[in-house]
């Protein structure tokens, strides 16, 4: 069954100074099977729309609407939000000393399962395995701490781990590719591109082209200060790397002040 | 029916007639034993309620100390709940003061020496033993009345003695029930290791029947460890949410000994607890541990003291507590050096994780050095849970309950991680998981 998500009119503030808008009246609509990718400057509103569309409690959407299927979630709690169906991979994950990622994971699981239903362990464990064997991630990992002491590689992989595990029916990813060398970016993009052929629906906020490469995107948003300027098809990446950001500020953005 | 099988008729309180009645049913006990309940009950009878000015009682509930209407319980419960699911070597179970179930340690170590006994009976088989240890250094760290009750009335308990050289992997398991409303429990447990033995006694407190049973329980353990012995020693706490609880060890620790003690408190609505540590000879190492987990309106009290007496001693104090609601915490600890403990290694740290903003956490940090070559340092942290890790379990689908234990256990990890039994561990934290599922 194919899921939409949709962005309405979205103006995001941080929840410390709620006058000022950081997101400024943001539409987009995504399908399940359907990569967009976001690029955009730096302090442009990229991560503040992905955190805010997750419910982090540092922002308050100010107006606009975010409706998955048709239905606002603006109510919900961010487990809930999560548990419907929405996935943020962080730009800069947690670090949660004492508490494993086979627990963590096992509790994100079980949050997903009917109230009395128990998880069946060996089949938990196998699927962890197989999906850890996907990523490249030792099995060893299972018994640390999450993204405790992990390099930025072993932290994006451990987000798409999650992400496979919890198999989500939109993922927002916050920059994904950075920190990564391109060994662990081609890691990260072959598991990502594994996961959406299924009915997964994508959001990658991205600052460079190099990402795209390997997950190629159905539709490529250009985002500066707080608004989507251009939309194309995946040449719009290349058209923006070749131009720069500057052409972006000067020409993209005087057009539709 | 006979008239031997008419229940005796029960004496309410814990006054002399009923003090008599105990004394006179355990007349074929041996006579110092006799006598030094007789005197604790007298002490306990002399000894005033701790008042405002006692500074060991700072902070605390004075006029949650209510110790009326109080009674002995006569039978045990038909039902007895288990917590100790892990591997051990042997068990003994008390429900309401009497032995219940016990299994026997096993025919090697008993023929290596190894003794695992109720208190009547290791006072019946092995007098010298008990004498030799019982309150050999008690605690005094404010709850002497309390303590004197316990060795006045004490009838559960249990003696484990581990001669020289035997080491034993899996844990001894003491476990005390007490079910029933306006009971009283008086726990007395002695853990004696011989020169480099090596062995760990698990201790539970659970209550059965009702939560909101009113119960009284004062417990006491004396653990020894001898030269170059390794002993372990949990204590989980789990009475019931309206019980009022004291706990007090006293732990010495011999030349090149290393005591590790680790309490988890859990139940109780006023729960005190006392731990003193006396490292008497060079090399000596006491590893004092504590877990809380506060919630509702629950007051938990703990007081410790470190005594380094013998040079080149090492203690390390690490008492965590996890506060939720209304409830309220107090940490007093002290560590004392004494003139010939050069080269002491003290460290004491109380860190507190606030989950409430009308939760209270005090804490009284303090040393008394009179050596002059020594190491010694405290400190005591407060923190609420980080926002970010919080924000990051919700976005994974983990509700805000479930984020919150898995972040205290998260805390309590650090503790929990020094046990070196990795069944007794998850026996332990699946035991803290079950306060949060209430």
């Amino acid at each position: 069954m194919s899921s939409t998500l949709e962005i309405r009119a979205l103006h995001v503030a941080l929840a410390s100074s709620p006058d000022k808008s950081i997101v400024k009246g943001l539409d987009l609509t995504i399908r399940t099977g359907e990569v967009h990718a976001i690029m955009g400057p730096n302090g442009t509103g990229k991560s503040t729309l992905s955190k805010a569309i997750a419910g982090h409690p540092d922002y308050v959407i100010t107006s606009g609407d975010v409706l998955l299927d048709g239905k606002s979630i603006l109510e919900m709690e961010p487990d809930e939000r999560a548990r419907a169906g929405l996935f943020l991979a962080f730009q800069y994950p947690s670090e949660i000393p004492g508490v494993s990622i086979a627990n963590f994971l096992r509790a994100a699981v079980q949050a997903r399962m009917a109230e009395g239903e128990e998880l069946d362990a060996t089949a938990y464990y196998k699927r962890l395995y197989a999906k850890m064997d996907m990523l490249k991630i030792d099995r060893k990992f299972t018994s640390r701490s999450v993204n405790e002491g992990f390099s930025g590689g072993e932290k994006k992989r451990c987000e798409i781990l999650q992400m496979a595990m919890l198999e989500p029916t939109f993922a927002l990813m916050d920059e994904t590719d950075s920190g990564l060398d391109i060994d662990a970016l081609k890691i990260v993009a072959e598991g990502v591109n594994t996961l959406k052929s299924g009915s997964l629906g994508v959001l990658l906020i991205t600052h460079y082209q190099r990402l795209l490469n390997h997950i190629v995107p159905d539709y490529v948003h250009v985002m500066y200060d707080g608004r989507i300027v251009k939309s194309g098809d995946k040449t719009l990446a290349l058209e923006l790397e070749a131009k720069g950001y500057d052409w972006v500020k000067t020409d993209l953005a005087a057009a539709t002040a | 029916m006979s008239a031997s099988a008419l229940p005796a008729t029960p004496t309410e309180g814990l006054d002399s007639s009923r003090f008599a009645q105990h004394l006179s049913q355990r007349a074929y006990l041996p006579a110092w034993w006799l006598e030094t309940k007789k005197a604790a009950f007298n002490q306990f009878t002399a000894l005033p309620l701790p008042s405002r000015t006692d500074e060991t009682w700072r902070f605390s509930n004075l006029k949650g100390l209510d110790l009326s209407g109080f009674t002995l319980p006569e039978d045990p419960a038909s039902q007895i709940p288990n917590h100790s699911a892990f591997p051990q070597t042997a068990e003994i179970v008390f429900s309401n003061r009497q032995l219940v179930a016990r299994s026997t340690v096993p025919a090697e170590l008993a023929a290596k020496g190894v003794i695992f006994a109720p208190l009547d009976e290791a006072l019946q088989n092995h007098g010298d033993l008990v004498k030799q240890y019982f309150q050999k250094h008690p605690a005094q760290l404010g709850s002497e009345k309390f303590v004197a009750l316990n060795t006045a009335f004490t009838a559960a308990g249990a003696l484990l003695y581990v001669p020289a050289d035997v080491e034993v992997a899996l844990p001894f398991v003491v476990q005390h029930t007490l079910t029933g409303n306006n009971v009283a429990a008086f726990p007395h447990t002695i853990v004696v290791l011989g020169p480099r033995a090596k062995a760990t006694l698990v201790e539970f407190f659970i209550s059965g029947g009702a939560a909101t049973d009113r119960q009284l329980a004062s417990g006491v353990n004396d653990l020894h460890a001898a030269e170059g012995a390794q002993l372990t020693y949990v204590g989980a706490q789990h009475w019931s949410r309206e019980t009022l609880a004291f706990q007090v060890n006293s732990i010495v620790a011999e030349r090149d000994a290393r005591v590790l003690s680790l309490n988890l408190h859990l139940g109780g609505r006023q729960a005190r607890h006392e731990s003193n540590s006396r490292l008497l000879g060079p090399g000596a190492h006491s590893e004092m541990l504590a877990l809380t987990v506060a919630d509702g309106a629950q007051e938990f009290d703990q007081r410790t003291l470190q005594t380094h007496v013998a040079p080149h001693t090492t203690s390390n104090l690490l008492y965590k507590n996890a506060l939720l609601d209304t409830a309220k915490t107090i940490f007093s600890g002290l560590i004392i050096v004494e003139p010939d403990a050069q080269k002491t290694d003290a460290y004491q740290k109380n860190r507190n994780l606030m989950l409430s903003d009308a939760a209270e956490a005090h804490s009284l940090p303090g040393l008394e050095i009179q050596a002059n070559d020594v190491k010694c340092s405290h400190g005591s942290t407060s923190a609420r849970i980080d926002a970010e890790q919080e924000f990051y379990l919700q976005s994974r689908g983990i509700n805000p309950a479930e984020s919150r234990r898995l972040l205290v256990a998260a805390f309590f990890e650090e503790v929990l991680e020094k046990l070196e039994n990795e069944d007794l561990h998850r026996a332990l934290t699946g035991l803290i998981a079950s306060q949060f599922k209430r």
